[in-house]
């Protein structure tokens, strides 16, 4: 790992990233720029890589090649290149917040100490001031009367913003949403989506993988479509909704309701 | 039909308490030894580097495929002959035993570990925490639900599989009975008692076992 400055307003660079599982080949040759502050959406049919290159963010999958900095941390990949360090890839981590399809909150923790347990192992914060940190961000996503609940009291939309939540509480530079809503009852997308909504008018950096094209154009600076590992279509994110370039984006777009009611 | 007389035994109670209390301390002496090396073994079996998986599956497969009874005397008999240190009875059965035992606590630690959702660790990971707070912190409280009840079983097994020390001349319940019978030739009520005694201590035992797995299922 080596450190860089920033150069400009850019938080996440990526480039020249590339990811195969064996023979198959997921990502060819990425580049992508997240200024700082901005909300990017990853659009694609299933397949098509966009979820590796979310996880590649944070390294849950380690790449092939390439170079990945967020913030003013960098990791440069190459194949045979020996992993990252355990410990280097902790902290790169720790600077990034993630939220899942499948929330994956801790079961075993109450709601307060699922939101306190990254302060509390990662930052060696205080008890006390991890708790209120923790009191803080449950009443941001609607929830502190849920504090001392169980996951498994939870509604999905509940516990998806207890994710985020738990996700906050690192205060990391940038989020990134894997399909946050993809797993929630059509009833219960509207509440994850304003909490996300909120996050990103607060100026959070902010990626996400989602499905939900309406709320993308609405809500993200920039749009970045993805098919069998390349970036075959990225740019503001009304033009490329409402008047896709490729035919390969107008097709997949065919298959949504890409407006809410404006 | 034979003529049972129990009241003879009764001038032996001294030493039948003897043997229980050894069986219920080799007992307990097992299962801690075997449940730290069941921990690195089964730990190591998930291991990203081949070598200590391939160690942790070799002590594993040794120890489960070979009968207990053949361990004991070759740790006593064979070891001592090959490497020059002659082990006391008592070191030999308690060492085997827990290596025995061990290696079955590793198979029921490594599959409650894995059978805990992938999603748990990727969550501790996102956060930034260490592979090693990730499987203390969030993988293992979660996995022991799972392996609280294998674990007692087979900690129920190693309780009977104390019996073998007898051979080695560990002074446990079965080693006491045969030195009561060799004094009143009276190996029918001998036995009977101390299957009774196994049995007495045992399903209070399995009671637990039961209960637990239901308290297990509904806590968090």
């Amino acid at each position: 790992m080596t450190g860089t400055i920033t150069p400009d307003n850019t938080k996440i660079e990526i480039t020249n990233l590339k990811k195969q599982f064996g023979s198959n080949v997921v990502l060819r040759d990425i580049n992508v720029k997240v200024d700082a502050g901005s909300v990017v959406a990853l659009i694609g049919p299933s397949g098509s890589g966009k979820s590796t290159l979310l996880r590649c963010m944070n390294l849950l999958v380690i790449p092939n090649g390439g170079r990945i900095r967020i913030g003013h941390d960098t990791f440069v990949f190459d194949d045979g290149s020996k992993m990252p360090k355990a410990k280097a890839q902790a902290h790169f981590r720790s600077n990034t917040g993630m939220v899942f399809q499948h929330f994956n909150l801790f079961p075993h923790k109450t709601v307060l100490q699922n939101v306190m347990e990254g302060p509390l192992v990662v930052k060696r914060t205080p008890k006390a001031k991890a708790e209120q940190l923790a009191r803080t961000l449950l009443g941001k996503v609607g929830l502190d009367d849920k504090a001392d609940s169980y996951p498994d009291r939870l509604s999905g939309g509940q516990k998806q913003r207890v994710a985020i939540a738990r996700a906050l509480a690192m205060e990391p530079e940038v989020m990134l949403f894997d399909e946050a809503t993809s797993a929630l009852d059509p009833e219960l997308v509207a509440e994850v989506l304003g909490v996300m909504r909120d996050l990103a008018s607060e100026g959070m950096t902010m990626i996400i993988v989602t499905h939900e094209m309406a709320f993308a154009r609405e809500v993200a600076d920039k749009v970045i479509f993805l098919r069998d590992g390349v970036i075959v279509e990225e740019g503001p994110a009304r033009d490329v909704i409402d008047t896709p370039k490729e035919e390969a984006t107008r097709a997949f777009l065919s298959h949504f309701h890409t407006r809410n009611n404006d | 039909m034979y003529n049972w007389d129990f009241d003879i035994l009764w001038g032996y109670r001294w030493l039948f308490l003897n043997g229980t209390l050894m069986t219920i301390a080799i007992t307990a002496a097992v299962i801690v030894l075997g449940l730290l090396l069941g921990l690195f073994a089964g730990l190591m079996q998930l291991s990203r580097n081949p070598v200590l998986r391939w160690i942790s599956w070799a002590y594993i497969e040794i120890f489960r495929c070979t009968p207990l009874l053949v361990q004991l005397l070759w740790f006593y008999y064979a070891l001592p002959v090959l490497t020059g240190v002659e082990l006391s009875a008592m070191t030999a059965a308690v060492m085997t035993l827990s290596l025995y035992g061990g290696s079955f606590y590793a198979e029921v630690i490594r599959g409650g570990v894995i059978a805990v959702d992938p999603g748990q660790s990727e969550a501790g990971l996102a956060l930034g925490m260490t592979p090693a707070k990730v499987m203390k912190r969030i993988v293992l409280p979660q996995a022991i639900k799972q392996m609280i009840p294998p674990l007692m079983n087979q900690s129920i097994i190693q309780f009977k599989n104390t019996s073998l020390v007898s051979v080695l001349a560990v002074p446990d319940l079965l080693y006491q009975g045969q030195v009561i019978t060799m004094d009143t030739f009276r190996p029918l009520e001998v036995y009977t008692v101390i299957a009774v005694i196994y049995f007495v201590v045992l399903v209070p035992l399995t009671a637990i076992v039961k209960r637990s797995e239901k308290t297990l299922q509904r806590s968090h």
